[in-house]
């Protein structure tokens, strides 16, 4: 019994000193400095041809064009996100990112635990004090943020315009802040351009299992064809891949989210709200790189191609000249700041 | 938007309660805890999705999709029945496994770790009404579990052995009944039957996606427990269930209720019925206890 708990004492020990040794040429700094860069992806992980997909394009990118080090992390449980973050914080990357703002509070408390390592968040969530003052993030937190409400806007109108009902569809995720922000401005724009028009807005839950329920999408979407709404924009993950299954059945039009969706229902697509997640991850890590990298929050919008619309050969003949001149037209107003979109309802 | 159409949305939500809820009476009434409803419908959804997308057949993947979910009833009949281990840890850990598994098995056979390909469905899925619900044949065979359920535990040999075997498992034995065949069985059964109202999922939306299943399993133990663990009821109580949900996602629009407050309204069915409407329930017996 001695003999093994001195034997396991000895083992322990060499365990604690090889945590300390650091491989020959670790410390010698290369030539050529190769950013060390770790993306922990939200639920739903890679293969979600939205959200995860453009975060792990734009890594790609960076290893491709930038020759950094990219570690993916894809966490299996909700309770295993922060862990991720750690891991990668612990390893000494130069930058650790965080794809969604279920993350907020997990970068806030390692932000302050490194102090030296450079964070980044997707859809940070700023959070304001009781008087509406907003809270800075610690400083070494970039958060980028899309100003999706613009984007929606512009969908909104063009689903007014392009979709022949007055009643309109939207159907979100889980209900918080970040998906509000779609329906805000999605509702602005179906109004801004048809006053009179009627924006149906529902929600698939109040947990994180919203984005990954396809079954609940699908009956929402029906209950609003069936309304009489002929298009539906969705911003729910998974969920959404219900909508466009609705809008196969009932020969009805959705609109995607995130990225380019046209391929989950070839004909049923009208056009989707994408946000430059690959660019604005690409961005992040090629300033860390070159050093210029700084915290506060970085807003991607219209005017910095953050945000936008889909309109090429695929859902042209859907959208008539006249319909596009007019979108076309409000974006430019948007950008001039001649039109204020709001991001809440 | 008519009450039929309603209606016809009730049956829809209703299918894989329905399947579930026949899969957890089965198990049940033999005694064991079938907290692995939420695995089952899991290994249905996948096993219909990856055997109908490499044969291009949809009957394929209706047969795959009760193998894969006996297959996974197994291992919790191995564990619960052959080594005894608590029923409770062991449905935990399976509907664990389950819900890692599938994005796992997603990411190593499609390089996602979200969902399947499209894969061809039973019934063309067109349209919303009736007649287009009842087009998809497992919508129908949800309807028949039950009833089927209630016909094989109170009109068979098998079932009034099965009901020995969860009340009282020291008599059965002492008549010369197997205990641990008899609930192996039923828990086999258990898990075909849920795994088909997985497969529904999965044919429902054309692709199997991670987490699919969304706490399904869940309710329809609640719905089990609610019927008192009786089919009939047990049937009843998944209707309304279904309706509940569906009265959730027609109420939602409406300015005058917070999404939160909507989303409660099974939820807060579940616990009044419990609380006071049910009576008195008293569950099988033998229900948690290992043989002996």
């Amino acid at each position: 019994m001695r003999k093994l708990l001195v034997v396991l004492g000895g083992l322990v020990l060499l365990h604690v000193a090889l945590l300390f040794a650091r491989p020959k040429g670790a410390d010698a700094s290369p030539a050529t400095k190769r950013v060390r860069v770790g993306i922990v992806f939200d639920l739903g992980g890679r293969g979600d041809k939205s959200f995860n997909d453009g975060a792990y394009e734009g890594g790609e990118r960076a290893i491709r064009e930038l020759g950094a080090d990219v570690t993916f992390i894809e966490p299996g449980e909700g309770s295993d996100r922060e862990p991720g973050l750690r891991l990668l914080a612990a390893e000494g990357m130069d930058l650790v990112m965080g794809v969604g703002f279920i993350f907020t509070d997990d970068l806030n408390k390692l932000a302050t635990e490194y102090p030296k390592t450079h964070f980044a968040g997707i859809d940070y969530a700023i959070s304001t004090d009781s008087t509406g003052k907003v809270i800075p993030p610690p400083p070494n937190i970039a958060a980028l943020k899309f100003r999706e409400e613009e984007g929606s806007f512009l969908v909104g109108a063009l689903a007014a315009l392009a979709g022949g009902s007055k009643k309109l569809g939207f159907v979100g995720g889980m209900d918080s802040p970040l998906i509000r922000k779609f329906e805000a401005g999605y509702t602005a724009g179906v109004k801004h351009v048809c006053p009179d028009c009627e924006v149906i807005a529902q929600y698939a839950g109040v947990t994180p299992i919203a984005f990954r329920n396809p079954s609940r999408g699908k009956e929402l979407a029906l209950s609003q064809y069936q309304q009489g709404v002929k298009v539906i924009f969705h911003a729910s993950g998974s969920t959404g891949l219900g909508v466009f299954e609705a809008a196969r059945s009932m020969n009805a039009l959705a609109i995607g989210v995130d990225a380019d969706q046209f391929r989950e229902a070839p004909g049923h697509v009208l056009t989707s709200m994408v946000k430059g997640i690959d660019a604005a991850v690409y961005d992040a890590i090629k300033r860390a790189q070159n050093g210029t990298f700084a915290g506060g929050i970085i807003g991607f919008g219209l005017a910095e191609n953050g945000v936008g619309y889909v309109y090429d050969a695929n859902n042209k003949a859907q959208i008539p000249d006249a319909v596009r001149a007019k979108v076309e037209a409000l974006k430019a107003e948007i950008i001039a700041g001649k039109i204020k979109v709001p991001s809440t309802t | 938007m008519s009450a039929i159409d309603i209606l016809a949305q009730v049956l829809r939500i209703a299918v894989p309660y329905l399947f579930a809820a026949a899969g957890g009476v089965l198990s049940e009434r033999a005694g064991i805890v079938a907290l692995t409803l939420e695995g089952y419908l899991i290994a249905g959804g996948f096993g219909a999705a990856v055997a109908t997308y490499y044969t291009n057949q949809p009957w394929v993947g209706l047969l795959a999709a009760p193998l894969l979910g006996a297959a996974i009833a197994g291992i919790h009949a191995l564990a619960t029945i052959r080594y005894k281990a608590d029923q409770v840890v062991s449905g935990v850990a399976i509907n664990l496994l389950m819900a890692g598994a599938g994005a796992f098995f997603l990411r190593l056979m499609f390089d996602s770790s979200a969902n399947s390909p499209r894969i061809p469905a039973l019934g063309d899925g067109l349209g919303s009404g009736l007649a287009a619900t009842f087009g998809q044949p497992l919508v129908w065979m949800a309807f028949l579990a039950l009833p089927a359920t209630w016909w094989l535990l109170e009109r068979t040999a098998f079932g009034l052995r099965t009901r020995a075997v969860g009340e009282h498992p020291q008599a059965a034995t002492s008549l010369g009944v197997s205990v641990s065949k008899i609930r192996v069985t039923a828990v086999l059964l258990s898990g075909a039957v849920t795994a088909l109202g997985g497969a529904y999922l999965a044919f429902d939306q054309h692709k199997f996606t991670d987490g699919m299943s969304a706490g399904r399993g869940f309710i329809a133990l609640a719905a089990v427990i609610f019927g008192r663990w009786e089919a009939p009821r047990a049937l009843v109580a998944c209707l309304l269930f279904a309706a509940a949900e569906t009265l959730q996602i027609r109420l939602q629009g409406s300015p005058l209720l917070p999404s939160q407050f909507v989303e409660m309204i099974p939820y807060v069915l579940t616990i009044v019925a419990l609380a006071g409407f049910v009576g008195k329930s008293a569950p099988p017996a033998a229900l948690g206890k290992a043989e002996g």
